[in-house]
């Protein structure tokens, strides 16, 4: 699965979509094959507000469990609830219909230190 | 690390291996869901190559395999297999095995890898001076064929009609004119297959599987099929430290013998516990080590093995549970290290359309 150069990456295998002051975020093609079938998607509260680099939820596969950072601080305004029926679209689909919850109130300087697509692919071979 | 003959195999197949019983295993291939899904539904073929298996002969192998095993074996007919735990003096449980009695005096055992050696050296300390016991592992390849459409493959493959083998018997038949021991059994619970034959020849009948429509799967499916259907795993539900009465597994406890560990297990009195099936309400896992809570929030027990079922898409468990609170139908609490999961007690097995012991004709 390439990963998409319209994307920024975080070192825990997030993805953000930075637009103005709001972000879309999910999780990487690497991230859900390293999972493996994934079972349960624990959705953050809307109205929550999550800081850069924290788990702000769960994301369950058949063998484990595994927290998922919000890689910019903001408040949730939208979260996937297709995930709650279809959790596998993260699997099959994890920069598109996978996608897991959209932040407002982001701050940029917070962005400017992801990773964009060459850098993250270049982080994935070296963490091999 | 131990590899079994099929490593290469599995490495082209783009598996995901772990260690597992000190071998390199293959994890998962396409992926959990889809190889367990294939197994319930079509046919997937097992690397099983790790287990171990014994020979044991001689004029008083009957009596003392019968101090060796809980389950009876004089009753075990030739053609006939039976499964049965090795059990120490406290009444833990060693292993669990499958016995197939290959004529008068001989018999075939098959262990799990973790433990071989171990059950190896514990049987043989146990055996009178007539009985000869054998290690045939490391020249034993073994795989599992199993799901609805397996019969059609395996019959495929073998010269002789297998039509007339029933569930838990064994027959020799011929795969490219040599003969391999195959027998109607396996831990997932569908109409499946077990194949013993020298290693060489193991690998061309997992290709030949393999060429028929048989899904590789891996260790992952495995273990989501056999906890649908609520078998123990070992060192997950049995293991040398709980007493063998627990499990629940009574089919496997003979009561009218004397066998090492029997004073232990078939007095009530140590039956503090019993192996509970536990369905959770939702997707969310529990997992091994977790603890049970009854509906006042009193801990009444222990999680041995949790997973999401692809057959029920609902979260399922095992656990040991102080016998008051054992009951089917009561609502439990599982805490998890994140969460409280809530469910209730259930019957085993959890999925209940399993082909396994139906009619052969109708799947071949």
């Amino acid at each position: 699965m390439p990963t998409p150069t319209s994307l920024k990456y975080s070192k825990t295998h997030e993805w953000v979509k930075v637009e103005g002051t709001n972000a879309s975020v999910g999780i990487t093609g690497h991230a859900q094959e390293a999972l493996g079938d994934i079972t349960f998607v624990e959705l953050p509260k809307v109205g929550a507000d999550v800081k850069k680099d924290n788990a702000c939820c769960v994301i369950e596969s058949v063998k484990a469990a595994s927290d998922i950072n919000a890689p910019l601080s903001g408040k949730v305004s939208e979260v996937n609830e297709s995930l709650e029926t279809a959790p596998e679209s993260v699997n099959s689909d994890p920069y598109g219909a996978g996608w897991i919850f959209k932040l407002s109130n982001v701050n940029s300087s917070d962005a400017a230190g992801l990773m964009d697509a060459k850098a993250y692919d270049a982080f994935l071979e070296s963490d091999q | 690390m131990k590899k079994t003959i099929l490593y290469d195999s599995h490495i082209a197949l783009g598996a995901r291996m772990a260690p597992f019983g000190g071998y390199c295993m293959p994890i998962q291939y396409s992926g959990i869901i889809a190889e367990h899904k294939a197994t319930r539904g079509a046919a997937t073929i097992f690397d099983t190559c790790h287990m171990g298996e014994f020979r044991i002969t001689g004029r008083n192998a009957v009596s003392d395999l019968e101090t060796i095993v809980s389950c009876p074996v004089a009753t075990v007919k030739i053609g006939q297999c039976r499964y049965g735990f090795i059990c120490n003096e406290n009444g833990g449980v060693i292993d669990d095995q499958i016995l197939y009695r290959m004529a008068e005096n001989e018999f075939f055992m098959v262990v799990n890898a973790a433990t071989e050696e171990r059950d190896f050296e514990w049987i043989h300390r146990h055996l009178s001076a007539a009985t000869k016991i054998e290690n045939l592992s490391a020249q034993t390849a073994k795989l599992d064929l199993q799901g609805p459409a397996s019969a059609k493959i395996m019959q495929k493959l073998f010269a002789d009609r297998i039509d007339g083998m029933k569930y838990y018997s064994w027959m020799k038949n011929y795969y490219k004119n040599s003969e391999v021991l195959t027998s109607r059994t396996g831990y997932t619970g569908e109409i499946g297959f077990e194949i013993y034959c020298p290693n060489e020849l193991g690998k061309t009948f997992w290709d030949d599987c393999l060429n028929l429509g048989a899904l590789p799967a891996g260790l992952g499916a495995r273990d989501t099929l056999r906890l649908e259907m609520g078998y123990p795993l070992y060192g997950h539900e049995l293991d040398e430290n709980t007493n063998a009465a627990e499990s629940g597994f009574t089919r496997a406890i003979a009561t009218g013998k004397k066998f090492i560990g029997s004073t232990a297990v078939l007095d009530p009195a140590r039956k503090g516990r019993l192996l509970v099936g536990i369905q959770l309400e939702g997707r969310r896992s529990a997992r091994h080590g977790d603890t049970v809570l009854d509906k006042n929030g009193v801990a009444v027990g222990t999680i041995t093995s949790g997973s999401f079922s692809p057959s029920l898409s609902c979260a399922i468990a095992f656990g040991y549970v102080a016998l008051p609170a054992s009951a089917i139908g009561n609502h439990v609490v599982v805490r998890t290290d994140r969460q409280e999961l809530a469910g209730s007690t259930v019957e085993v097995p959890f999925y209940k359309k399993a082909t396994g012991r139906m009619e052969l004709k109708a799947f071949l």
